[in-house]
């Protein structure tokens, strides 16, 4: 919403200016977006008469003025060919700068004569791109007076944000009453009174909705005004649309746009020798057309409410007006439209037909149901004033609706809600002057709502204006009382180890990314989603189902990285997973990928590149960060088909799926553009394991043994299909007391290995928690180490 | 017999500096003092000696003996030490060459702000509430006082699924409050929490993208107010950006779900492109607050004649990006390594108020 400070003065009596003003606005909510001063950069700038002209000496070209200012005569050199005795035009003098060329005037000496200054062009000013010589002010404007008046520059220009609620505050008058309630002027009232008819011109109207439907239209106000000329509105009209960015087109369009600003009550005019017979409000019947003022053909739903004539439509109520039925210069009798709409039906319409007009911006937010009749006196009396004519009667369809809401407001709840308190005569007269009647007190009020104010329906809301009118600074801020002396814990342990698997996961130098939740539907699909869960309206193809996995978008960050040169690098993300399009079917999950180069090129080990024993590496240490017990884990090699079936794996617990591990499927790679190997994890933390709060925080005692541990190697041939996790359990089977520590130190195909199978040295640490351990026993126990390796897998000693 | 122990040492001792290393210096050792050395030799010819002349000797062949052994110890360590610095001369490395690179990933900044933010109202008694991502038209409208039709949903630009729920089309949450109504429907008052989490709308350009980050605030008990609502905002943010002096503004606002209503402004400045908070004349918003709406309290089956309190919602995205200097919201969700490495955290710089929010 736009407005300037002279319109706004015809609304407040005040001698605050435009800083205060802002301010003010801005503390009772109407925050103000921007105050720009068309007239700021001519400050100074004045009106001088040249009294002489002669031939520069030196230039042919040049003339030596002499001005008359308010404070005495000049000479100045100039070089315009429309200069002559009497002119009077704009003066800048030295020490002003030249609006267009940001230049600073400073006194000089053109070729030998002295200039104390420069007469202006409008291009100069910045006032348009007339160039062709100086400004020639018509009439006789007095010498002295500022360029700013001269020119009929119209103000400073102020706009606002308001919020949807305020649909009063879409006027100059609405924002002039909220002011005026702050103490800031006196609210002054347009001219309401009532235009006498000087005809008896009237045009037929009717409302003819289906039974219900009434409430599309309650009321639709018309006059027929006669014998109108409609050429260009005068300055003053044409300078406040302009500088509100609105173009003026002929006085009666730009009376109906005026109003809508002047007092948010938008109009419509008809050319009353272009209708067919009377006029008609019913809801349109669908297919109906209409081509509106906006140029564009209009097919219209059933049910929207339009306005039509024996042809048809002529107009889509509240929203757009018709081009048949439109004025131009020839018009010369009209149908002045004044009317209640519909806020829902008339929002429904505009969305619909993506028509964004000043009209549908007041009629969906709510118009003053108390200001359709003396509105159509204003707008009357304002036609007549620049067009002419004569005015008919006031004719009427349906009846002004009963809103002025009434409710009961106890003074205590300014204390409880807004924490403080505000004396009785403040509150009354704040609240009068906004137009709220008061009646009763002081504990208990009436309050009557004015039919302006449709955001208003319960005591918060009257909290709220007493409070704004009081000023939110003047609330004394207040801690909120602590809990406890010492804050307790707020974190869930699900939370927590949300936490904890972040940090660990960048401490192994993984970057944590935030990617979108959307992905490409496709991709969905390959990760996973059995149903993609689609959006409706996405911001864009590759953003339109939500995801199943996050590590497709963390792939496409690899393809981006890769392309801005990186060979190598890591990435993780925790956050959602969506698995149906549900409230709630989502999970926690986190995805990390490490691809390429694991290391840089360096002078210590030659470069290679990353495999799923680094990512595993990652998947463990993150699941034990996140509370799982990974050593009793177990390993199988069915993660999802976005893996490599032959390097990949999942953490499983018995039947529970921990996590997936492995590389990207090749074919999945190639298909994303990607060239480089990536390795990848990813795990719901919430269907890990529950972090259980402990009663007990004891770590029970350490149990170390104090006698020696001894470690011995062997060396297993079996087939390559035999899964060293096979030996290992077998090997913790065979001696559950002694075997500490199993670790596998080597695996060796080639030479004096036959083909098909494989070597793999393990060395197992014993140790008794007892006794030393002689040689007999540890030879007993190995025997039963290679026994139950061979009974489980076949294996057999190398020799 | 006597014994020439003098010019047995003299060789000895001779022998003893000649020998050029360990190895050497052991031969001489056994060749004076092993089973079958010279010493050892003129110690068996005592046996042959009258007892005078064997007392004698035998003083001489111990004089000779500690003396080679001496002479042999001191050798040793000198060529010990000679060996020594041998080897360190040999294991000299150019230590200026590079160390094994090690990698330490960063903590995205919007990780980073919630943990900030979490620690800061967890002082104050907020627990971390959370809520589903897709919502309903219930919880994400009608309960905040949205109903159908409502001109302020048209602010909200929503992503609609196409998946219905009775009759309604799902959602994606458009900001965080459906966390209130969730945390209200399922326990009792008094309330204390915040919530943070993803939020989208459909809109995108230069500071807007279609996800986002928001936290939820809400305290419910029987007497917060207004003056509360202020108190804990300001303590948040004097908190969050560590300076006692940033300068606040509370000025009236609207939001369905909220009345008396306020948006929250902070003091900033405006230079050369940059934007420097907590000084300067200009003002920048960034939350939106009030008390909770009387109907969004009959929503949740709470009366609004016993029970009263204060909500806000706040961009986390927008804080860090003040707080940090970051200058562009789109590139938070770009992934590019080179991003996450400058605006990113150290995984151990863990916020806490104990040891400051940020280094």
């Amino acid at each position: 919403m736009k407005f300037t400070l002279p319109w706004l003065k015809e609304h407040l009596d005040t001698t605050a200016g435009v800083e205060t003003i802002a301010k003010k606005l801005t503390d009772l909510g109407l925050e103000v977006e921007d105050v720009t001063d068309p007239g700021a950069a001519l400050a100074g700038f004045q009106v001088a008469e040249i009294i002489e002209v002669a031939r520069h000496p030196q230039a042919d070209r040049l003339s030596a003025l002499k001005v008359r200012t308010a404070d005495g005569v000049l000479s100045v050199v100039c070089g315009a060919q429309n200069v002559r005795q009497g002119l009077r035009g704009i003066l800048a003098r030295p020490g002003h700068v030249v609006p267009a060329t940001g230049v600073t005037l400073t006194k000089a000496e053109i070729r030998g004569v002295a200039s104390e200054g420069m007469m202006c062009s409008w291009r100069e000013l910045g006032l348009g791109e007339d160039h062709e010589g100086i400004i020639d002010l018509p009439g006789e404007p007095e010498v002295g007076m500022p360029a700013v008046a001269a020119l009929g520059i119209e103000g400073p220009v102020i706009e606002l944000k308001v919020t949807p609620d305020r649909a009063d505050c879409f006027g100059v008058n609405g924002i002039a009453r909220d002011l005026a309630a702050a103490g800031l002027g006196r609210l002054k009232s347009r001219d309401f009174s009532p235009v006498a008819p000087g005809t008896d011109a009237v045009t037929r109207t009717r409302l003819a909705f289906a039974p219900g439907n009434e409430g599309a239209c309650p009321l639709f106000v018309t006059r027929t005004i006669k014998g109108v000329r409609n050429g260009p509105s005068p300055d003053w009209l044409q300078r406040r649309l302009t500088a509100i960015g609105l173009r003026p087109i002929s006085a009666l369009v730009d009376i109906t746009n005026y109003l809508t600003f002047d007092l948010c009550r938008p109009l419509h005019v008809f050319d009353r020798n272009k209708l067919q017979g009377d006029l008609v409000l019913r809801e349109a019947e669908g297919g109906e057309t209409l081509v509106g003022l906006d140029g564009r053909t209009h097919t219209l739903t059933a049910g929207m409410t339009v306005i039509c004539d024996d042809t048809g439509v002529v107009s889509l109520a509240g929203v757009v007006g018709g081009e048949s039925t439109s004025c131009d210069e020839g018009t010369t009798d009209v149908v002045l439209e004044v009317a209640l709409f519909d806020p829902l039906r008339t929002a429904e319409t505009g969305r619909r037909l993506s028509i964004d007009s000043d009209a549908r911006a007041r009629f969906e937010r709510g118009i003053d149901a108390g200001l359709v009749l003396p509105g159509t006196e204003f707008a009357t009396r304002l036609i007549l004033e620049l067009c002419g004519g004569r005015a008919g009667p006031v004719e009427i369809a349906g009846k002004v609706p009963e809103v002025r809401g009434r409710l009961t407001f106890h003074t205590a709840q300014i204390g409880r809600l807004a924490g403080i308190t505000v004396e009785r005569d403040e509150m009354e007269a704040g609240l009068k002057a906004l137009g709220f009647g008061v009646d009763g007190g002081p504990d208990l009020y009436e309050i009557t709502i004015p039919s302006w104010r449709h955001d208003v329906s319960t005591e918060a809301c009257i909290v709220e204006e007493v409070a704004r009118l009081h000023g939110y600074d003047h609330i004394p801020p207040v801690s909120v009382p602590r809990m406890a002396a010492v804050s307790a814990q707020v974190l869930t342990p699900e939370q927590r180890r949300r936490s904890d698997v972040r940090r660990l996961a960048a401490a192994r130098g993984l970057m944590e990314a935030v990617t979108w939740s959307f992905m490409p539907e496709g991709l969905a699909m390959r990760f996973g989603a059995a149903e993609p869960i689609r959006l409706q309206n996405p911001i864009h193809a590759d953003l339109s189902a939500l995801r199943p996995s996050l590590l497709p978008n963390l792939l496409a960050a690899v393809r981006r990285n890769v392309d801005r040169g990186f060979r190598g690098g890591g990435l993780f993300e925790v956050g959602p997973r969506f698995m149906a399009a549900e409230p709630g079917r989502q999970a926690w999950n986190c995805a990390g990928l490490r691809f390429g180069e694991l290391r840089q090129r360096n002078w210590l080990e030659p470069v290679r590149n990353v495999d799923v024993f680094d990512i595993k590496a990652d998947v463990l240490a993150l699941l034990t960060a996140a509370g799982a017990k990974v050593d009793t884990a177990q390993i199988s090699t069915d993660a999802p088909d976005w893996f490599h079936p032959g390097r990949s794996g999942r953490v499983r617990l018995g039947p529970q799926v921990l996590a997936s591990f492995g590389e990207i499927h090749p074919a999945v790679l190639a298909e994303l553009g990607i060239e480089l190997p990536v390795v990848a994890f990813e795990f719901d933390l919430d269907s890990l394991p529950k972090p259980r709060a402990r009663a007990v925080r004891g770590k029970g005692a350490l149990q170390a043994s104090p006698f020696p541990a001894v470690e011995r190697d062997f060396a297993f041939l079996v087939e390559e299909g035999v899964t060293v996790d096979a030996i290992l359990k077998a090997i913790r089977q065979a001696e559950k007391q002694l075997v500490r520590e199993v670790s596998v130190f080597d695996v060796y195909r080639g030479q004096g290995v036959e083909p098909g199978k494989k070597s793999v040295a393990v060395a197992v640490r014993l140790q008794a928690q007892d006794r030393t351990l002689t040689e007999p026993a540890i030879e007993a126990v190995s025997q039963r180490i290679v026994a139950s390796v061979a009974k489980a897998t076949g294996a057999s000693l190398r020799g | 017999m006597t014994l020439d122990v003098g010019s047995l040492r003299d060789q000895a001792l001779a022998a003893i500096d000649a020998a050029a290393d360990l190895r050497a210096l052991d031969e001489v050792r056994v060749s004076y003092l092993g089973k079958k050395g010279a010493v050892t030799g003129l110690l068996k010819q005592l046996g042959g000696m009258d007892p005078d002349s064997r007392k004698e000797a035998g003083r001489q062949i111990n004089e000779l003996k500690d003396r080679l052994e001496s002479a042999l110890g001191e050798r040793k360590a000198g060529l010990q030490a000679a060996a020594l610095e041998a080897r360190l001369q040999a294991e000299r490395v150019d230590v200026t060459l590079p160390a094994r690179e090690e990698q330490v990933g960063r903590i995205h900044p919007v990780s980073q702000v919630t943990d900030e933010i979490i620690a800061i109202f967890a002082d104050m008694g907020f627990a971390v509430a959370e809520g589903p991502d897709v919502e309903d038209d219930f919880h994400n409208f009608e309960a905040l006082n949205l109903p159908k039709e409502h001109p302020a949903r048209q602010m909200h630009d929503t992503f609609y699924l196409e998946a219905e729920q009775n009759g309604a089309p799902l959602l994606l949450r458009t900001h965080t409050s459906p966390v209130q109504i969730r945390t209200m429907l399922a326990g009792k008052p008094p309330f204390r929490i915040i919530a943070p989490g993803r939020t989208y709308r459909v809109d995108s350009d230069m500071t807007h993208t279609p996800m986002f980050h928001q936290v939820e605030g809400l305290l419910i008990d029987r007497r917060t107010h207004m003056g509360h609502l202020k108190g804990c905002l300001i303590d948040f943010v004097r908190s969050y950006f560590e300076s006692d002096r940033i300068p606040v503004r509370f000025r009236p606002s609207y939001f369905p779900f909220t009345e008396p209503s306020a948006e929250m402004d902070i003091g900033c400045k405006r230079s050369q492109g940059e934007l420097v908070v907590g000084e300067g004349s200009d003002w920048l918003e960034i939350l939106g607050c009030g008390m909770v709406h009387p109907k969004v309290l009959r929503a949740v089956n709470l009366d609004p004649d016993e029970w009263q309190g204060f909500a806000f919602g706040m961009g986390i995205d927008r804080v860090a990006m003040l707080k940090y200097g970051i200058p562009d919201l789109r590139t938070f969700f770009e992934a590019d390594l080179r991003w996450l490495k400058h605006y990113g955290f150290m995984p151990l710089d863990v916020p806490t108020l104990a040891g400051g929010l940020s280094r």
